[in-house]
C-alpha cells in the first residue's frame, strides 16, 4: 500500500481506547467493496478496504457464501492495478477467501501472468496462491513453471515452490510432486539455507518410503556441508531415523553394537558442536534417544545440555531440562553430573523449569541429599498448579521406596500437603503414596496411619474418607495400640454424611472382630448406630451386631470373583436366596455337557448356564438408534451354544412382554434347537436378556447361519405406569404366552447371525511362547505361506489376522513398530476348550506394500492345525 | 497409509500450529491458525484466553519464555502491549520454535519502526498480516530472519520514507540499544 492506514505522523489524540477500526461493522465494509469496481482505482483506498476485510476475518467474522463469492469477484479485478502493495493484499485475500474451484478460473491467468513476472515478489506470492487454490488438471497446466522456480535463483521463488511442493505432496496432487525429484535435489545444494531446508524436507517426503534412496540421501549430506541450521536439524532428523533402522538390521543379523559401531554416530556428535543452538539441541536430543544408548554415547550429550541449564534464556534452559528429566528416567546416573546446576533451577522464575528440576532430581538424588531437597521442594509447592504437584507427589512416592530409611521426612512432607489445599485428584494420589509407603515400609504404619486419621478429620472428599476407613480397619487392628483409631473413626460416624457412615461403622465392626478387649466398647458403639437416620447405615449395624455372619463377612472370599459375578448376574429375585455355596470355586473352563436337559424348566435354564470363558464379544443385531436394541453373545460349550439376547427397549411409552427371540436355523444343520427362555417384561431402558439354546456334535466346530425375529407383546404405557411396571411385572403365564387383555402381538426383524469356526477358539495366554512352542514338538505342526495382497500398513493386516483367528496375542507382539517392513506375532489359544494351539504368524512387506504372510501352526491335532490353515484360506 | 504419512511428516518436519498476537488484555490483534487442533472460533477464543491468563503474570520482555499447555509447546514475549505467541506440538525442538517467535517480534518491530504497540499494530495490520504471510505458510516455516521477512513487506512502502531494506542496519542499531537500555533499567 502506499502509506500506513493512517500516517503515524499524523497528530492524533493520544487517547486511550483509540482504534483504528471504530465500530467496524461487516455490512458496511462489503458495501465499501464497490470501490474495488471503479474505473479509477485507487491503490490506497483498496489496500483500506482489503485490510477492514481481513481484520473483520482475523477476528473470527465469517463470510456466508454468497459475500465471499461477491468480494472474491470484485478482488479478481484489482489485477488491473500495478500497485505493488495493493497486489500483495490481493494475494493475501484471495487464500482467505479460499475461493471454490470454478470460482478460481476467474484468477488463474492473472496470477499465471504473476508467476512469469520479473518482479521476486510476484512470482512467489502468485506460486503460493495458485498452488493453494488450485487442483489437478489447472496444475499440469503449471507444473512446468514451478519446476522452473524450484531452481530460481532467487530463495523467496525456489522457497516458495518447494514449500507449495509439500502441501501439494501431502494433500492433493503427490504423483505431479514426485517427478520434481531432479530439480529438488538441485535446490538441496543452494546456497540459500532456507532454499536447502524446505528442498531437503521435499526430497525426503518424496523418497521416504524407499529407505535406500532415504539412507543414501543422508549418507551423502553428512558428508557435506548443510548450511541453514534448519536443515541441519531436519538432517539430524533423518540420519536418527535411518539410523535406528540399520541398528534393526544389525541386531537381526545377530552381532551386538559395539560403542563407535552405531551409524551416524560421529555426524551426531560433531553437531554438538555446531554454532546454532537449535542444531546442538536437535542432536543432543537424538543421541538421547538412540535405542540401547550406552553411558559413553550418553556423556557429550549430557555435558552441552549441562551448559544450557545456566543458560540466561529461559527457552534454553527449559528444553535442556526436559530432555534431561526424560534421560533421568532410563538413566539416571548419566545425569547425575547435572544436579547442582539443576539445584539452583528449582528457584526458577518458570514454574515449569522448576518443577522438571525437582522432578529430574527426586529420580538422581542420593540418600543423603533427600533432607535438603525435601526443604527447597516444601517453599515451592506453595505456588505450582495442581497437575504439576501430582507429578512431584508420584516422584517423591518412588523416592520413598528406593531409600526407605528416609521415610520419616518424606512421610513428613507428604502429610503437610495433605493438610494444604488441593482438588481431588491431588489429594487422591498423596493418599494413594501414603498408602503404598505404609504397605512397603513396615516402620512407618504407625505415623502414616495416624496422619491418615487426621486427613479423615477434615477431608471433603467422600470417595477419600471411605477408602481410608476401608484401610484403617485392614490394617489398624494389626498395630500395637489399636484402641487409639476408634475415636477418629467413631467421629465419622457422628459427624460424616451416610456414605462415609456406613464405612466407618463396618471399619468399627471389623476392629471389634480382631480385637477382643475392644469387643464390648465397640458393641455399644455399634448399638447407638441402630439409630441411625440412613438405612444403609442402619442396616449394616444390624447385621454386624449379629454374631454369627462373622466369618461370612470377614473371611476371605474364596471363589474366584469371575465366577461370583456370573452367578450373580443371572441370579433372578425370587423367594430362593442366592447361595454362594453354589459358586464354582474352580477357574478353570467348564465342560457343561451335562448342564442342560431338553424340557428342563425355562427358568432354570439361565441359572445353570454359567457362562463359560468361550464368549464371544456382543454382536450387534440392529442398527443405533432403532426402536429396539439387540446384541448377541455366544456361549460355547462342548455340546451346546447359547445365545444370549440383551434387549433394550428405547421406547418410553411402551412395555415389552414376553420377550423371545424366534431363530431360523434352517441354514445351521449340525445344531438342534434345545431350550429357550423369553423375557418376561423389557420396561423402558432396561436390558434384559433372552436365551436360545442349542445342542451340536460334541467336539466339532459346526459353522452355520442363524436368522433372527425378535417377538414380544407390547402394552402402551403411560409415562406415571411405569414406574408401576417396574415394580409389579404383570404376570404372564408363560405356558401358553398370553399377556393381558390390552397387548398387541408383534415382531422386530434382526439382523442374521453366523457361528464360524474362529468362536470356538478361546483366547488364552501363555507366558512363554518358546517354551510353549518347543514343548508342543513339530508333530503337528503345518506351514504355508500366503500373499494377501496390496494392504494400507502393516498394523492394520496384523490386526485383521488376528481377529480374524480370533486368538490370544503372546509377549506384546499385536504392537507393530512404525515403519518397519516385517512382523512376527505370536499368538495362542484353546481350540473348542480342549485343543491347545499356537501359532507363529511372520509377515513381510515388500516395495509396492505386498503383504506375504507365512503361518505356521502346532497344535496337539493335526486336524486342528490344518483347520487353521482353511480359516486363514478363506479368511 | 495417507494418515499414517502425515504424521510421518508432523514427526520429522517441524510445524507451527499457530502464532498469535494479543493485547494486554487478551483481545486478538492478529491470529494464524495453522492445525485443525481448534477447528471453532470458540476453541480459539478459548485457547488463547487460557494462554493469555497463564502467561499474563510472567515477565517474558527481555527473553522469550516457555510454557507447555494442553500438550502444546508454547514460547511467548511481551512487547510493551503486545504479547506474541508461536504454538507447536509437545515434542517439537523448542529453540526452532524459538528461533520462529524471535524472526516475528523483530520483523514487527522493524516494520513498525521500533514503535511496537497495540495502536500502531493495528494501524499497520495489513503489514502485520503479510509478515505473518511470510514467516509460516500453513505451518511450514518460510522464513526466520526478521531482515527478509521485514523487506519483502516493506517493497510495498513506495512513498516517501527511506525504504526499510536500507534502514534495517540503522533500525538494527537502535533496536539494539533499546534492548541495553531496558534490560539496565529493569
Amino acid at each position: 500500500m502506499a502509506q500506513p492506514l493512517i500516517k503515524k505522523d499524523d497528530d492524533r489524540d493520544e487517547e486511550a481506547d483509540y482504534s483504528p477500526f471504530p465500530g467496524i461493522e461487516k455490512g458496511a465494509v462489503l458495501q465499501e467493496a464497490r470501490v474495488f469496481h471503479d474505473p479509477q482505482l485507487d491503490p490506497r483506498k483498496c489496500s483500506q478496504v482489503i485490510t477492514k476485510l481481513l481484520y473483520l476475518l482475523n477476528q473470527g467474522e465469517t463470510f456466508i457464501k454468497v459475500e465471499a463469492t461477491e468480494v472474491f469477484f470484485a478482488v479478481t479485478k484489482l489485477f488491473q492495478s500495478k500497485d505493488t502493495g495493493l497486489r500483495l493484499m490481493v494475494y493475501l485475500i484471495i487464500k482467505e477467501l479460499s475461493p471454490s474451484s470454478d470460482e478460481v478460473i476467474i484468477v488463474t491467468s492473472s496470477l499465471m501472468k504473476d508467476m512469469n513476472s520479473k518482479t521476486d515478489m510476484y512470482r512467489a506470492n502468485a506460486i503460493r496462491v495458485l498452488c493453494r487454490i488450485t487442483e489437478g488438471a489447472l496444475l499440469t497446466q503449471i507444473e512446468r513453471y514451478l519446476k522452473q522456480a524450484i531452481v530460481d535463483k532467487n530463495p523467496v521463488v525456489a522457497s516458495a515452490a518447494l514449500v507449495s511442493g509439500i502441501h501439494l505432496l501431502q494433500v492433493t496432487n503427490p504423483e505431479i510432486v514426485r517427478r520434481w525429484s531432479n530439480e529438488v535435489q538441485e535446490a538441496v545444494q543452494s546456497r540459500a539455507g532456507l532454499v536447502q531446508f524446505h528442498a531437503l524436507a521435499l526430497l525426503h517426503q518424496i523418497r521416504q518410503n524407499d529407505r535406500l534412496a532415504v539412507s543414501k540421501l543422508v549418507t551423502s549430506l553428512t558428508r557435506g556441508a548443510v548450511r541453514s541450521p534448519l536443515a541441519q536439524c531436519l538432517l539430524i532428523r533423518y540420519t536418527s531415523q535411518v539410523s535406528a533402522f540399520s541398528v534393526e538390521v544389525i541386531r537381526e543379523s545377530g552381532t551386538n553394537i559395539q560403542a563407535g559401531d552405531r551409524p551416524f554416530y560421529d555426524f551426531l556428535e560433531g553437531c554438538l558442536r555446531h554454532k546454532a543452538e537449535m542444531v546442538i539441541f536437535e542432536a543432543a536430543g537424538v543421541i538421547t534417544e538412540l535405542s540401547g544408548v550406552t553411558s559413553r554415547e550418553l556423556t557429550p550429550a549430557i555435558t552441552v545440555l549441562q551448559l544450557f541449564l545456566s543458560s540466561s534464556k529461559p527457552v534454553l534452559r527449559f528444553a535442556a531440562v526436559r530432555t534431561l528429566s526424560k534421560v533421568a528416567m532410563t538413566h539416571p546416573m548419566a545425569v547425575t553430573n547435572c544436579n547442582i546446576d539443576m539445584e539452583s533451577l528449582i528457584s526458577d522464575q518458570n514454574r515449569s523449569i522448576a518443577t522438571l528440576a525437582i522432578t529430574t532430581l527426586l529420580k538422581t538424588g542420593n540418600e543423603s541429599s533427600v533432607d535438603r531437597l525435601m526443604k527447597q521442594i516444601t517453599n515451592f509447592m506453595s505456588d505450582i498448579a495442581d497437575e504439576f504437584k501430582i507429578v512431584v507427589v508420584e516422584a517423591i512416592r518412588s523416592l520413598c521406596i528406593k531409600f526407605p530409611l528416609k521415610y520419616r521426612s518424606l512421610m513428613n512432607f507428604l502429610s503437610n500437603i495433605l493438610r494444604e489445599e488441593g482438588g481431588f485428584e491431588y489429594k487422591k494420589s498423596i493418599v494413594d503414596s501414603i498408602v503404598i509407603l505404609i504397605r512397603d515400609i513396615p516402620d512407618a504404619k504407625e505415623s502414616g496411619l495416624l496422619h491418615l486419621c487426621e486427613f479423615i478429620e477434615d477431608c471433603e472428599f467422600t470417595y477419600l474418607s471411605t477408602q481410608i476407613l476401608h484401610f484403617l480397619g485392614i490394617e489398624g487392628p494389626k498395630t500395637p495400640d489399636p484402641s487409639k483409631y476408634i475415636r477418629y473413626i467413631y467421629n465419622r460416624v457422628i459427624l460424616e454424611n451416610a456414605t462415609v457412615r456406613a464405612a466407618a461403622v463396618v471399619t468399627l465392626a471389623r476392629f471389634s472382630n480382631e480385637v477382643d478387649q475392644l469387643k464390648p466398647h465397640i458393641l455399644v458403639l455399634l448399638k447407638r448406630c441402630l439409630f441411625d437416620s440412613d438405612d444403609e447405615v442402619r442396616d449394616r449395624a444390624t447385621i454386624l451386631l449379629n454374631e454369627k455372619d462373622k466369618d461370612f463377612l470377614f473371611g476371605s472370599l474364596d471363589v474366584p470373583l469371575v465366577n461370583l459375578e456370573a452367578r450373580l448376574k443371572n441370579y433372578e429375585p425370587s423367594e430362593e436366596p442366592f447361595d454362594i455355596n453354589s459358586v464354582s470355586k474352580e477357574v478353570k473352563f467348564q465342560p457343561l455337557a451335562e448342564k442342560k436337559a431338553p424340557g428342563k424348566k425355562p427358568t432354570g435354564l439361565a441359572a445353570s448356564a454359567v457362562p463359560s470363558s468361550g464368549s464371544s464379544a456382543p454382536f450387534e443385531l440392529t442398527e443405533a438408534e432403532t426402536e429396539y436394541a439387540v446384541n448377541v453373545v455366544k456361549h460355547i460349550f462342548y455340546e451346546h451354544i447359547v445365545f444370549q439376547y440383551n434387549c433394550n427397549n428405547t421406547i418410553p411409552e411402551q412395555l415389552l412382554e414376553n420377550v423371545a427371540v424366534i431363530v431360523d436355523a434352517s441354514d445351521a444343520e449340525e445344531f438342534n434347537e434345545v431350550a429357550s427362555k423369553p423375557l418376561k417384561s423389557l420396561p423402558f431402558d432396561v436390558t434384559g436378556q433372552t436365551f436360545v439354546s442349542f445342542q451340536k456334535p460334541r467336539g466339532v466346530p459346526a459353522a452355520g447361519k442363524f436368522s433372527n425375529t425378535l417377538t414380544f407383546i407390547v402394552k402402551e404405557v403411560q409415562a406415571l405406569l411405569i414406574s408401576l411396571a417396574f415394580c409389579v411385572p404383570e404376570e404372564v403365564d408363560p405356558s401358553t404366552g398370553e399377556a393381558e387383555e390390552d397387548g398387541v402381538e408383534d415382531e422386530y426383524h434382526l439382523e442374521g447371525l453366523d457361528v464360524v469356526v474362529s468362536d470356538y477358539m478361546l483366547k488364552v495366554g501363555v507366558s512363554n511362547f518358546r517354551n510353549a512352542w518347543e514343548s508342543m514338538g513339530s508333530d503337528c505342526e503345518r506351514v504355508d505361506e500366503y500373499d494377501l495382497g496390496t494392504r494400507e500398513s502393516l498394523a492394520g493386516t496384523v490386526n485383521d489376522a488376528i481377529n480374524l483367528l480370533g486368538m490370544q496375542p503372546c509377549e506384546g507382539t499385536e504392537v507393530v513398530a512404525n515403519n518397519s517392513r516385517s512382523h512376527t506375532c505370536l499368538l495362542s489359544g484353546l481350540f473348542i476348550g480342549e485343543v491347545k494351539v499356537l501359532v507363529r504368524l511372520q509377515f513381510g512387506l515388500d516395495q509396492s506394500r505386498n503383504v506375504a504372510m507365512k503361518l505356521a501352526v502346532r497344535s496337539e491335532d493335526e486336524a486342528v492345525s490344518d483347520l487353521i490353515h482353511e480359516i486363514v484360506a478363506s479368511g | 497409509m495417507c494418515s499414517g504419512k502425515t504424521i510421518g511428516d508432523q514427526d520429522s518436519c517441524p510445524m507451527v500450529k499457530n502464532i498469535l498476537l494479543l493485547d494486554s488484555e487478551g483481545k486478538r490483534i492478529a491470529a494464524k491458525y495453522y492445525s485443525d487442533d481448534w477447528p471453532t472460533n470458540s476453541a480459539k477464543l478459548a485457547f488463547e484466553k487460557s494462554i493469555f491468563s497463564k502467561t499474563q503474570k510472567t515477565n517474558a520482555r527481555i527473553e522469550a519464555d516457555i510454557t507447555i499447555f494442553q500438550g502444546n509447546t508454547i514460547l511467548y514475549k511481551f512487547v510493551q502491549d503486545v504479547h506474541f505467541f508461536v504454538t507447536g506440538s509437545d515434542d517439537e525442538n523448542e529453540l526452532i520454535l524459538d528461533s520462529v517467535l524471535q524472526g516475528l517480534c523483530d520483523a514487527v518491530s522493524l516494520i513498525l519502526r521500533s514503535n511496537v504497540d497495540k495502536n500502531s499494530a493495528l494501524e499497520n495490520l495489513d503489514l502485520i498480516l503479510l509478515c505473518l504471510d511470510e514467516i509460516v505458510d500453513r505451518g511450514m516455516i518460510l522464513e526466520t530472519d526478521p531482515a527478509v521477512i521485514a523487506g519483502k513487506v516493506s517493497t510495498i512502502n513506495v512513498d516517501g520514507a527511506a525504504p526499510l531494506s536500507e534502514q534495517t542496519i540503522t533500525e538494527a542499531l537502535a533496536m539494539a540499544r533499546d534492548h541495553l537500555a531496558r534490560s539496565l533499567l529493569s
